[in-house]
């Protein structure tokens, strides 16, 4: 393990424009260690398609050099590169058999006959596809071009290999399952990955670290529950996971707290993660599932509200109560204190600790 | 019992539906109608019946029927009997009543050169014949080209109903008297020639298109929206320009004083005694022909490539492909259905191509339509302009049966 280098792939003042006007990816610093599954995630033109394309070598950046494997990219060719890619919508070529498939980026290397059978062989068995090597892409169901398509990125063992959304066209079981079997394909072979995605929950699943991008940047890169449980800034808060909020102003910081007033004019207890000085304008993130419905006294912030909308969930209830003038503040109930009688219109007591409610950027 | 299932207001299931569909089939059979009976009246039947004329000998049979039944038994190898001439006096004598002599003169005339003045010359004098003589006689007294007897030979069998004849002329083959088919002599054959002449203009042009819409297409296909419109203006522009137009623009282009000459003799590139011959030849027909043609092969490719997807060729290089042979391997063979849509409709469009080589492709650029034009308008020889354009049409279907068999036709995209 100590051998494996950590800036396997390195990003060092990447900058993109495509029109000349715009930066579509900001001054990214971003390393990417060997062996490591690393999640690019973020909405819709952030970033993260560019960068993953500039890695293949399919975009060049505008600015600043990538590093593969010591060695700077920006001047070799995609097809020179040797790293593996998994498309979004497959790439399948649709006149070759899936053999044939696989089979292309060995017989490009030149791989003799017998290893070629022989390693087709072997990667169709770990994406379970043992006996499809005939049929034409078009005879296979989304799920199963989708490992074939894994399957051809992998077969000519590429110690990188990017993906580029490859679960956006599955179905919502499908997706789930697939996400599984990636993880354990990259588990069982140890490459890299690097994946993009906008599904948070497919990138939670999956990753070892997670980069979130908004606008051209890496807002916060860190592992999967560490994304969630701490949020260095509102995007993310907001981007991960479900998200009650509020704004105010900082009245009061210390270590560890900070009385913050929120526009309403009542005072909150927050872990400060984002603000430095009182007066400082801040937005508080709150988890749902952190909220407890008639709190102790050990929680420093105890407020009453008032139900406006009760949805059944199935294992859980959502209530989306109004407090402190935020008519958006939902809570998680799970369903087995179904004890608890819940009517639209209600007063409902709420409390949280501190520490849960972060006090971040504005 | 399936057969008892009954829908829910009580009739059979089986019955009902046929009641339905069948008021569905009506309405879709009415809605075609105008337009199927439009092309069986003014498009396949007056086809048919023109090109029936290839081997259609019927009204000769009939003005000359008696003669026609009595020459068969007339075995040809000496001059005919009076039973034969004494019948053809008296058919003769009734058709100049009729003043119909003049078709069948122009009739006979395609058998055997002579025949209008020889029959003319003989109808002036048929009052002056003793109807008690030997007709055979007074027949080569009037014009000794009835002593041969190749004219009665030709008689003979210009009179047959039906007759394929024309089809052999078609490839430079005559019958000859005795039934045998030979090829005509040297300096008559031209046929075969145009033939061969018209198939690779044909190819060659097919192949011109495929070579400068090929990149054009791809183009097409992968520039944003707002290029591409434009571009596919300027492919189309053509489309909107009357074809005579176009094809004396080319005119104005290649002739040897013409504009491109021009410019080659200014820049010095041809010296002004040695400018090309770009008209009136092959080249002019090959030029004008590929540019008219050339929307004809950028539609169905551009319409293929247009659904290519840009990640193949992207998974073929991050495959460690090169972009040659990422084209090669997995784009171009992609395109096969374009290709050959492409190719067929300008090789099936360039076979039978007219205004174009009449115009600008002179004695060396004509191609077999123009032949059949040509029989059409000043020889008048239609059987064999129809028959001509038979074979032309069997040739056609031929290509798209190839290509049916090759490719399929449910894979032809025209755009």
């Amino acid at each position: 393990m100590n051998s494996k280098k950590s800036d396997f792939v390195k990003f060092e003042q990447v900058d993109k424009s495509y029109d000349g006007k715009e930066l579509v990816v900001k001054g990214l610093d971003l390393d990417i260690a060997e062996g490591e599954f690393l999640t690019l995630l973020g909405p819709s033109g952030s970033g993260k398609t560019t960068t993953l394309m500039m890695l293949a070598g399919f975009e060049t950046p505008t600015n600043g050099e990538i590093y593969f494997d010591g060695r700077p990219i920006n001047n070799i060719p995609p097809h020179k590169r040797g790293i593996g890619m998994v498309f979004q919508n497959y790439a399948l070529f649709p006149h070759l058999s899936v053999f044939e498939n696989l089979a292309f980026p060995l017989k490009v290397r030149k791989i003799d006959k017998s290893e070629v059978d022989e390693r087709i062989n072997r990667t169709l068995k770990m994406v379970s596809l043992t006996g499809f090597e005939n049929r034409m892409p078009a005879q296979l169901s989304g799920g199963q071009q989708q490992r074939v398509a894994v399957a051809r990125a992998l077969v000519f063992d590429p110690k990188l290999v990017l993906m580029d959304e490859p679960l956006g066209a599955l179905d919502k079981n499908l997706r789930e399952s697939m996400q599984y079997e990636l993880k354990h394909i990259h588990e069982s072979l140890g490459v890299t990955v690097v994946y993009v995605t906008h599904d948070q929950g497919e990138a939670l699943t999956m990753s070892n670290r997670i980069a979130v991008f908004n606008d051209g940047k890496v807002q916060q890169l860190s592992g999967p529950n560490e994304l969630y449980e701490t949020p260095v800034n509102s995007f993310v808060a907001s981007f991960i996971g479900e998200n009650n909020t509020f704004t105010g102003t900082v009245k009061e910081i210390n270590s560890g707290s900070a009385k913050i007033e929120t526009d309403t004019g009542e005072t909150i207890i927050a872990n400060p993660i984002a603000v430095k000085a009182s007066g400082d304008k801040s937005r508080i993130s709150l988890r749902p599932e952190r909220v407890s419905i008639d709190p102790n006294d050990q929680l420093e912030n105890r407020f009453t509200s008032e139900i406006r909308e009760i949805i059944y969930h199935g294992d859980h209830t959502r209530v989306r109560v109004n407090l402190l003038g935020n008519d958006e503040f939902i809570l998680k109930v799970p369903n087995a204190s179904s004890d608890l009688k819940l009517n639209v219109g209600d007063k409902l007591d709420l409390g949280w600790s501190s520490h849960d409610c972060r006090a971040l950027d504005y | 019992m399936p057969s008892e299932i009954r829908t829910s207001d009580g009739e059979l299931l089986s019955v009902k539906l046929k009641k339905v569909e069948r008021r569905r089939r009506t309405t879709a059979f009415l809605l075609a109608a105008p337009l199927l009976f439009f092309i069986i009246f003014a498009y396949l039947i007056p086809i048919f019946q023109m090109l029936g004329r290839s081997i259609d000998n019927v009204q000769m049979h009939e003005f000359l029927s008696d003669t026609h039944d009595v020459m068969q038994t007339w075995d040809g190898s000496e001059m005919p009997g009076e039973d034969v001439t004494s019948t053809f006096f008296y058919e003769l004598k009734g058709l100049v009543e009729e003043k119909n002599h003049g078709k069948i003169a122009t009739r006979l005339n395609y058998e055997k050169g002579g025949f209008t003045s020889l029959i003319k010359k003989t109808a002036r004098k048929l009052d002056d014949f003793d109807e008690n003589a030997n007709f055979l006689d007074q027949f080569i007294d009037v014009h000794k080209k009835w002593g041969d007897i190749e004219y009665w030979l030709a008689l003979k069998r210009g009179t047959d109903a039906y007759h394929y004849r024309k089809y052999l002329t078609t490839f430079d083959f005559e019958q000859k008297y005795d039934g045998s088919i030979e090829r005509i002599p040297e300096k008559k054959r031209i046929n075969v020639t145009l033939w061969l002449r018209t198939i690779f203009v044909a190819a060659g042009v097919t192949f011109c298109c495929f070579l400068l819409a090929y990149p054009i297409s791809h183009l097409l296909s992968v520039l944003p929206t707002r290029y591409s419109n434009l571009l596919m203006i300027c492919v189309l522009l053509p489309f909107w320009t009357s074809l005579l137009v176009r094809t004396s623009s080319w005119m104005v282009l290649l002739q040897k004083q013409g504009v491109l000459n021009d410019t080659l003799v200014s820049l010095g590139i041809v010296a002004d005694e040695g400018r090309l011959e770009l008209m009136y030849n092959m080249t002019g027909t090959f030029i004008a022909m590929t540019q008219i043609l050339l929307p004809f092969m950028v539609l169905p490719l551009y319409s293929v490539m247009k659904t290519i997807p840009p990640s193949l060729m992207r998974a073929a290089t991050s495959m460690g492909a090169t972009p040659f042979h990422a084209f090669r391997k997995i784009y171009f063979p992609l395109t096969y259905a374009g290709i050959s849509a492409g190719s067929i409709l300008v090789f099936v469009l360039s076979i039978g191509y007219y205004i174009t080589p009449a115009l600008v492709g002179g004695a060396k650029g004509t191609l077999i339509s123009n032949r059949i034009a040509y029989h059409m308008q000043q020889s008048l020889d239609w059987s064999l302009a129809t028959a001509m354009a038979t074979v032309l049409l069997i040739a056609v279907l031929i290509v798209y049966w190839l290509y049916n068999k090759i490719v399929g036709i449910d894979n032809m995209r025209l755009g």
